[in-house]
């Protein structure tokens, strides 16, 4: 017991220490992902639209056999619809859902920004927007160079009722 | 030295339920009266490493139930105990009860001792009732050395001889150990031979070198003396003597115990080869859908992937070196030509390997078939024979899932329904034995299975008369003899006077259809009054490649799957109708087909919604056809069936995904699941566009 205790304790510091965020712009804001998540990053291309879905299901894409669903943050977010430019990237992510195997999903953002190491110490608990935003998908915020970036737990944002393999009742 | 060894209890159960099928097919091979030595050892072999296993992990339920049946099958063994209809029963029950004594283990759940009880007691009064009336009452324990040599009475002691192989440490077991488990059942005197010795600085620490004679004095059972050696008898070169008070006896009995001896463990051996032989052939554990999703290869399939992935690397290396050519002529086109039609082939083999890998012979679902035929024969007081072909068939492993229930249901229904009770038969100038046959084949791109009986075939008057005043006909319907077969897959419908629990509630047949639909494939019967009934099931070798129809509906190609396509054609705009404004029809010939338009309930943009302009695709699911409205048929070809659900979720109207040649995904739909979001959309009758609105609940 008492190893079990130590161990544990060991992984808390050890996640303490490694936090490292893949960060991605939208609508000139930047926003981090776990990068222990993010599988690859590639460009915009066509996709096969899925009928029935909501809007911001663009479709899905092959990704070395794998279907893959692509999701645009812009229409997730409601922010103004850009057209997909050559920055324009795909994140292609890989989702933990309670009991269900790891799933792969893509998002559509802006771009891709920077990697951050940041100190369990500028990691702030989000705070009630009230907005667009639903503060479930936040994980925290963390001030980077004086920088403000939204971490998204993207679990809770890429297993929303929509998407859900569970939940049938869709919109 | 503590292990763990639950880790090991999950191999445990699985090579249990192994054995426990093992045992099961065994015993019905048994012959009553004239008992095959061999059957009966394969028998007693599976429940003595069960007995073995269960009492290593504390499972002492199983362990204590095993040994009685072991017990019971070492005496027929050694031809002690007469093979009879009654053991044959009572061991088949308690092969169900082991079974689900190790299922309930296996979950946790609490056992049901009654009804172990009560099996138990039955095999101990079997054991011991007769165990009484036999001639050898000499105590069960002695019976074994009778068979050995003659008649030994006076046993004074006994001799072993014991030679471990050199590599016997390293299965854990240990010879002190097994000494002094001798020790425990009467003095012993030890020898040690320590000729085989090598060198020190050649010994290998992890090698056995010396071998033993061990003697025990007293009356000691040569079975007790087996037992101490049961886990290494493959191990080792063992010979167990009597000693007599007359030694003068010995030595010739010695020779000829020696000499049974090796014959015994020869015959182990060839045994355990067949054992092996057989896992091997038959690739995969017993049938346990959900959890178990692990699947035994037979290594020749690996070893033919492997060649094929070679000859692929060689393939790619000579295209790749035509790709480097400075000057591409000619003749570099002809060679990269040819070097294309390699690749295809390679690709199509590798593909036709790699599907072979999930294929496993059909006698996994046909293994449960002489049992059912046997008990229920029984129990319906029928004489029937079950003769069954082609088990070496292979079929996808999903597909053999899935199929076993309904296979179960139809040989069922040909026991209940088709094959006569025996004086009826013999009236009607047949044999008295019914006989049921199972025959399993290819042909082209599809598995069959037929299930044919020689009964009394399908009564049309009764079927027709019933199908009428169940309301599933009109009477006036003239209806060929096929339809009228066709009658007993409609739901609801039952001929059987009474009901059985065997069947005749009417809630099967439709069951069975639909069950087979689900798969992909189709079940028909023929049938002859008098004669016999077949039924015939198609189903296709696997769920994970298609035969599709490619359409386009604007931007979007969607695949329909070939089987569902009865026709395809142009819209003749005189045989458009239109219902209340907003449902389409289409005549054709006699029928009036609704129309779906895919840009509907899907939602997308098309060239047109002018149906006249468009093309029809009709399509069929469970009787019910609609045409589905496109733009453009753009060819069939085989897709390899990818599932939308492992990273999306999934969706009603598509059965999956796939990826064309030039590496986009197409949706493949699923025609059941457009039939019922036509039908929501239509009830929701609010056509606008807002398509969101009409996703299935």
């Amino acid at each position: 017991m008492v190893e079990a205790a130590q161990n544990l304790d060991q992984d808390e510091v050890e996640k303490e220490e490694i936090n490292e965020f893949l960060t991605f712009m939208l609508h000139g804001e930047e926003y981090g992902v776990d990068i222990l998540r993010v599988q690859e990053i590639k460009g915009w291309d066509a996709v096969t639209a899925v009928p029935n879905m909501p809007e911001y299901v663009r479709g899905v894409i092959n990704l070395r056999g794998t279907i893959v669903p692509v999701i645009d943050m812009r229409r997730r977010f409601d922010l103004e619809v850009l057209e997909y430019s050559e920055t324009t990237v795909v994140i292609v992510l890989r989702i933990l859902t309670e009991g269900h195997a790891d799933r792969t999903m893509s998002i559509v953002v802006d771009g891709v920004s920077d990697v951050y190491q940041v100190e369990a110490s500028n990691l702030k608990a989000s705070p009630d927007f009230g907005g667009d935003i639903d503060t479930e998908f936040v994980k925290g915020i963390a001030t980077v160079d004086k920088k403000m970036i939204v971490l998204l737990n993207i679990d809770h944002m890429l297993n929303s009722k929509e998407l859900s393999v569970a939940d049938m009742d869709a919109i | 030295m503590s292990i763990d060894i639950s880790q090991f209890l999950n191999t445990f159960y699985e090579e249990s339920f192994e054995g426990l099928d093992i045992m099961e097919s065994e015993l019905l091979a048994l012959n009553v009266g004239e008992a095959d030595t061999e059957v009966i050892n394969t028998i007693f072999r599976a429940a003595h490493s069960i007995k073995g296993g269960s009492g290593t992990f504390g499972l002492n339920a199983v362990a204590d139930y095993t040994h009685v049946m072991e017990t019971l099958l070492d005496e027929m063994r050694a031809g002690q105990r007469e093979v009879t209809q009654l053991a044959v029963d009572i061991l088949l029950r308690s092969v169900d009860v082991l079974r689900s004594m190790l299922l309930s283990l296996k979950d946790n759940e609490d056992l049901d001792h009654e009804t172990i009880a009560t099996t138990h007691s039955e095999l101990e009064k079997l054991l011991n009732g007769e165990a009484t009336t036999d001639q050898a009452n000499s105590s069960v324990t002695n019976i074994s050395t009778d068979s050995v040599s003659g008649k030994i009475e006076d046993v004074s002691g006994w001799t072993i001889v014991f030679k471990p192989n050199v590599d016997m440490l390293q299965t854990g077991n240990d010879p002190v150990r097994i000494i002094r488990e001798l020790e425990t059942l009467g003095s012993i005197t030890v020898e040690a031979h320590t000729d085989q010795l090598p060198e020190f600085e050649l010994i290998d620490p992890e090698q056995s070198y010396l071998s033993w004679t061990i003697k025990i004095a007293g009356n000691v059972a040569e079975e007790d003396i087996k037992e101490c050696f049961e886990w290494v008898e493959d191990e080792c070169e063992l010979t167990i003597v009597a000693n007599h008070k007359n030694s003068t006896v010995a030595a010739p009995i010695l020779e000829e115990a020696v000499v049974h001896d090796e014959k015994i463990q020869d015959d182990r051996r060839q045994d355990d080869r067949r054992q092996v032989e057989r896992r091997t052939s038959s690739k995969t554990a017993a049938k346990k859908p959900a959890e178990s999703s692990s699947i035994r290869v037979n290594i020749d399939k690996v070893d033919d992937l492997i060649n094929m992935v070679g000859e692929l690397v060689i393939t790619q290396s000579m295209l790749s070196q035509i790709g480097g050519v400075e000057n591409f002529d000619a003749v570099a086109l002809e060679r990269l030509n040819d070097g294309l039609v390699q690749l295809e082939q390679h690709t199509r083999e590798l593909q036709e390997s790699v599907m072979r890998i999930r294929m496993m012979p059909i006698s996994f679902a046909f293994q449960r078939f002489p049992r059912l035929v046997h008990d229920l024969s029984t129990q319906l007081e029928k004489q029937i024979e079950l003769k069954m072909s082609g088990e070496a068939t292979e079929l996808d492993k999903t597909v053999m899932e899935k199929i076993g229930d309904p296979l179960v249901h139809l040989v069922r229904n040909s026991l209940d329904h088709g094959i006569e009770m025996p004086e009826i038969r013999a009236e009607n100038g047949k044999d008295a034995t019914g006989t049921i046959e199972l025959n399993a084949f290819h042909q082209g791109g599809n598995i069959v299975i037929e299930i044919k009986d020689d009964g009394a075939g399908l009564n049309h008057e009764r079927i027709l008369s019933k199908a009428i005043s169940s309301g599933i006909v009109k009477e006036d319907d003239n209806l060929t003899d096929d339809q009228i077969n066709d009658l007993i897959f409609a739901p609801g419908f039952s001929t059987a006077d009474v009901v059985t629990d065997v069947s005749g509630r009417g809630v099967g047949m439709d069951v069975v259809r639909r069950n087979i639909r689900a798969l992909g494939g189709t079940v028909e019967v023929k049938s002859e009054k008098g004669v016999g009934s077949v039924f015939t099931i198609r189903l296709p070798l696997t769920l994970a490649i298609l035969d599709g129809q490619l359409i386009r509906v604007g931007s979007e190609t969607y695949i329909v799957p070939l089987i569902s396509i009865i026709e395809s054609l142009q819209v003749n705009p005189e045989m458009l109708n239109s219902v209340t404004g907003t449902a389409d029809v289409y005549k054709l010939r006699d029928d009036y087909i609704p129309i779906v338009k895919l840009y509907d309930i899907f939602g997308i943009e098309s060239d047109t919604t002018d149906i006249s302009e468009g093309l029809l695709v009709v399509v069929e699911n469970e009787g019910r056809k609609i045409a589905i409205c496109v733009d453009e048929l753009l060819g069939q070809q085989q897709v390899v069936i990818k599932s939308l659900e492992t990273n999306l979720k999934q969706i009603s109207g598509l059965s999956g995904a796939t990826i064309l040649g030039n590496g986009t995904v197409a949706l493949i739909l699923d025609i059941n699941g457009v039939m019922t979001l036509y039908h929501d959309v239509m009830k929701s009758s609010v056509l606008q566009d807002k398509y969101g609105k009409y996703i299935a609940a």
